[in-house]
């Protein structure tokens, strides 16, 4: 079972690593780029904590492996803030709109909103709660999430809670 | 948990491909998307030694309209095909099916000759193939062979395809005029597989009559299933004689074998999937009726 040799962009620095083939994206950023940021909650799919943008869409990082992402750019949550560390409006607004308690889940929402938001601009509710249904939160009860979306596309939220 | 280890290859072509199944036989697995698979891997649901990726392998992607039909290649992803205006106006039920799957992060890498090969009964694309009677195509170190969708699913994640034969692609009527179609289906959460879903396809005459029609079960038994006896005897009849509840409990009074588990007991499923049939049948009778 031989290792395999990779290159990809993580955040726009190269990376080139030789990994085993079962290491799942998700624990190859973790551990070989040390960019924890990227959560691993159930290991199968189910919480997208792990979300990450492969050639920038939205992946579970926990169902691809390493060596399938070789050759992709992927963006992590690390990647989504300003070069100068200034946090970009999805991130503005989970603080702004109490989008988060204990933060676990955040990674995955912060990177699945910024995607979503990118393809769908000027979504409707409906579709936020869409977009939201993949990701587990146990802490906030989804309103909060819900409400930071909204705001960060520019939506009433934002108005109703700084006004 | 972490999947067990296992040896990654990835072919550059279809022949390579088949090539290697036939080699390492029974120890193989494809991998396409993986939406289905690192589940399995990583829960050890299963273990394979080798893994063959089909990420390099040309000639296994796009939507292209061929005469009366759609090929999709199998490596298409569901998110390529929700995005396709050409599935969306020639072939609607699948364009229908394709947001129940999942969610969309899963989408953006699960493919639609994953779904099929997969072929688990409470998933949406193998019943939607079953429904439209679609075609699908497989390469082996034998040849190439088209097989009908009719058939192709044998048991629990089980089809016809051989050990060493690749799913290559998968063609799709176009929809006829006058034709109206539908899915419905029953989660306990969004994204969850089907307690129970149904997928409608209904061709009228210029009378208001049912032509032909096609009534697709799944998450209501081993396999995803067509209710047939349902279909023969709706053939014929006008429109505004048949109720969408009596075309429900009709389908489903051919089930044998509902699976029952902690979600739903086989009653509960078997009532759930009527009432699935009855909205998709009205929906799908509605928009035959308006085209």
């Amino acid at each position: 079972m031989p290792d395999i040799e990779i290159r990809m962009k993580v955040n726009g620095r190269a990376r080139r690593a030789t990994v085993p083939p079962r290491l799942t994206l998700a624990d190859y950023l973790r551990e070989h780029c040390r960019l924890t940021g990227t959560h691993v909650g159930c290991e199968h799919g189910v919480c997208g904590s792990c979300t990450v943008l492969m050639d920038g869409e939205a992946v579970r990082a926990c169902l691809v492996f390493a060596v399938q992402a070789d050759g992709a750019e992927i963006t992590t949550v690390e990647g989504v803030a300003a070069p100068d560390g200034e946090l970009s409006p999805v991130q503005s607004a989970f603080r702004d709109h109490h989008g988060l308690q204990c933060g676990f889940c955040t990674p995955g929402l912060v990177v699945t909103a910024t995607a979503f938001l990118r393809d769908n601009p000027d979504p409707t509710d409906e579709e936020i709660r869409d977009c939201l249904s993949g990701n587990l939160c146990r802490c906030t009860g989804y309103q909060g999430i819900l409400k930071a979306v909204r705001a960060a596309a520019g939506g009433p939220a934002a108005a109703e809670e700084t006004g | 948990m972490k999947p067990a280890p296992f040896t990654y290859h990835a072919p550059r072509d279809a022949a390579e491909t088949v090539g290697l199944l036939a080699e390492l036989g029974e120890e193989a697995k494809l991998i396409a998307g993986g939406q289905s698979l690192v589940p399995m891997l990583a829960l050890r649901l299963a273990v394979f030694d080798h893994l063959v990726d089909l990420r390099h392998v040309a000639g296994l992607r796009g939507i292209e309209r061929r005469g009366d039909a759609v090929w999709i290649g199998a490596a298409t992803t569901q998110a390529e095909i929700g995005r396709s205006e050409q599935v969306a106006r020639d072939v609607p039920l699948l364009s229908r099916a394709t947001p129940l799957i999942g969610h969309f992060q899963i989408r953006n890498r699960g493919t639609i000759g994953g779904s099929v090969a997969h072929a688990d009964a409470a998933a949406e694309y193998p019943a939607i193939a079953l429904t439209l009677d679609a075609r699908l195509e497989t390469l082996s170190p034998r040849g190439s062979r088209t097989l009908p969708a009719a058939g192709f699913f044998t048991g629990m994640w089980s089809t016809g395809l051989a050990e060493d034969e690749l799913l290559t692609g998968i063609t799709f009527p176009v929809r006829a005029p006058r034709s109206g179609f539908a899915v419905e289906e029953f989660a306990r959460r969004s994204g969850d597989f089907a307690l129970a879903g149904a997928a409608v396809a209904v061709e009228l005459d210029g009378d208001a009559q049912i032509r032909r029609c096609a009534i697709g079960l799944f998450g209501l038994g081993p396999v995803p299933l067509r209710a047939v006896a349902a279909e023969a005897a709706l053939a014929g009849r006008g429109t505004d004689s048949v109720s969408a509840e009596e075309v429900g409990s009709t389908a489903v009074a051919e089930l044998r074998s509902v699976p029952a588990d902690l979600h739903g007991s086989a009653d509960y499923r078997r009532h759930v999937g009527a009432v699935m049939v009855a909205r998709a049948w009205r929906r799908a009778v509605k928009e035959a009726g308006d085209a």
